[in-house]
């Protein structure tokens, strides 16, 4: 055993909460898992782990991303050690009545199967406290209307990597809004085609350009929707 | 930048600059050699330019610019779409330079209107070309990461079920190491022979 080797567990919370967002940002899977654990049987609540030590070491690596100094494999080995992460407290979260935000599905569009982009956006909105149901890939217009029926979003995301598949979100609005349904929640789109006035043209609430984007929009629109409420009673 | 001159004794007012992807500079040369279009010279952006299409437009005006100084009267872009949202096609519009049609270089070696008509066929089918199929590890493996992190392959091509190559050539080697990159992806093999598809119907058109 190497002399600097950290024991996870010998850390005093605080180091630990330090340290696990470190191996966040190095991707360490393992660690995480650890980490995740360890705070777990000291007491913290789900909630907390997730915000303080994920949530906030996602936070970290995609400043890094968006400021040019961590690259797409970095970030999507640090989503996978999150994503280690959120599937221990996944169920624990559910049970111990965390507090929640909103619900949202996403999917990737008709003709897209790629979906590295979606999967941050659904990982980082269930960080921040969605319900996120996740379509998957391939998704023709059925698949959201049934999922709107079924699920009664707040949120509807739509993503799409190709030029060739992403007017297909057009093709998903104009239909929400001949069935009357566009108005029932906001419509969030991303891809790495994409742009703003993309999102403008097919009638989306916004272009999101990455996920930390996408959280502090979705975000910002239930804020909105809550006041609104409030204002109405 | 790269720069192929083709032929020394016109002069470059009566010449066509091809300003191409460096993806697909080896079958510009190609058509060049095959139609005999020696007037055509051929200067090529970064390869690299395709994992970051936001570089493309930028670096096209400043190519344009800098081959409108050194006397080009005519230039054609050889590059497709290629995800630049529109921004390629704002800056050849401001100078009048035309394109190849379709959305990227798949389309057009497979031809467009073929592509469009497999539509869901190909779905889940990653498509490489010659270019890739040389430069596997070097363009697609090391810059994503997955040389050094193995569990990478699966988040980026856990979706794919086929490697399909496009080869614009018929070359043992390249297919070769085509067969090899789709068992290092894990996925089914399959092969068809495009040729250069719609490059050479737009360099010839753009030819004149």
């Amino acid at each position: 055993m190497a002399d600097d080797e950290i024991i996870l567990s010998e850390l005093p919370d605080d180091e630990l909460v330090m340290q696990m967002m470190d191996d966040l940002y190095d991707g360490l899977k393992e660690e995480i898992v650890e980490g995740v654990n360890l705070l777990l049987e000291r007491g913290w609540t789900p909630y907390s782990v997730l915000t303080d030590a994920l949530v906030e070491g996602m936070r970290i690596v995609g400043e890094d991303f968006r400021d040019g100094i961590l690259f797409v494999p970095e970030v999507l080995l640090s989503a996978n050690a999150m994503k280690a992460g959120m599937f221990v407290l996944r169920p624990l979260l559910a049970a111990t009545g965390a507090p929640k935000m909103g619900k949202m599905v996403i999917g990737t569009v008709k003709g897209d199967i790629h979906d590295i982009g979606k999967n941050l956006v659904g990982m980082m909105m269930e960080g921040a406290g969605f319900d996120v149901v996740d379509l998957g890939i391939n998704n023709p217009v059925e698949n959201y209307l049934a999922a709107i029926e079924e699920h009664k979003p707040d949120i509807l995301g739509m993503s799409a990597l190709l030029t060739t598949t992403m007017p297909y979100m057009k093709v998903v609005i104009d239909t929400l809004i001949e069935k009357g349904m566009r108005d029932d929640f906001i419509v969030l789109v991303g891809g790495a085609p994409l742009n703003e006035e993309f999102g403008k043209a097919v009638g989306a609430d916004a272009y999101c350009r990455d996920a930390a984007v996408a959280v502090e929009t979705a975000k910002d629109f239930m804020k909105r929707k809550h006041n609104s409420g409030l204002a109405r009673v | 930048m790269r720069h192929a001159t083709t032929n020394y004794d016109l002069p470059i007012t009566e010449k066509l600059l091809v300003i191409a992807c460096g993806m697909v500079a080896r079958e510009v040369q190609g058509v060049v050699a095959k139609l005999g279009l020696t007037h055509i010279d051929l200067t090529c952006l970064p390869a690299e330019f395709h994992h970051k299409p936001s570089k493309i437009a930028p670096a096209m005006e400043r190519a344009i610019l800098k081959a409108k100084a050194a006397g080009y009267k005519q230039i054609f872009a050889g590059y497709a779409e290629c995800g630049t949202q529109g921004a390629l096609d704002k800056v050849l519009e401001k100078y009048c330079v035309k394109r190849i049609e379709g959305p990227h270089c798949f389309s057009f070696y497979i031809g467009n209107q073929n592509f469009i008509e497999r539509d869901d066929r190909h779905l889940t089918h990653f498509f490489m070309t010659d270019f890739l199929a040389q430069h596997f590890r070097t363009f697609l493996i090391e810059p994503l990461g997955i040389d050094r992190h193995p569990e990478l392959k699966e988040i980026y091509f856990g979706n794919y079920t086929h490697l399909h190559y496009i080869a614009q050539t018929e070359n043992i080697s390249l297919q070769n190491n085509a067969k090899d990159a789709a068992k290092f992806l894990g996925l089914h093999y399959s092969y068809e022979f495009t040729g250069y598809g719609d490059l050479g119907t737009a360099l010839n058109q753009a030819a004149g």
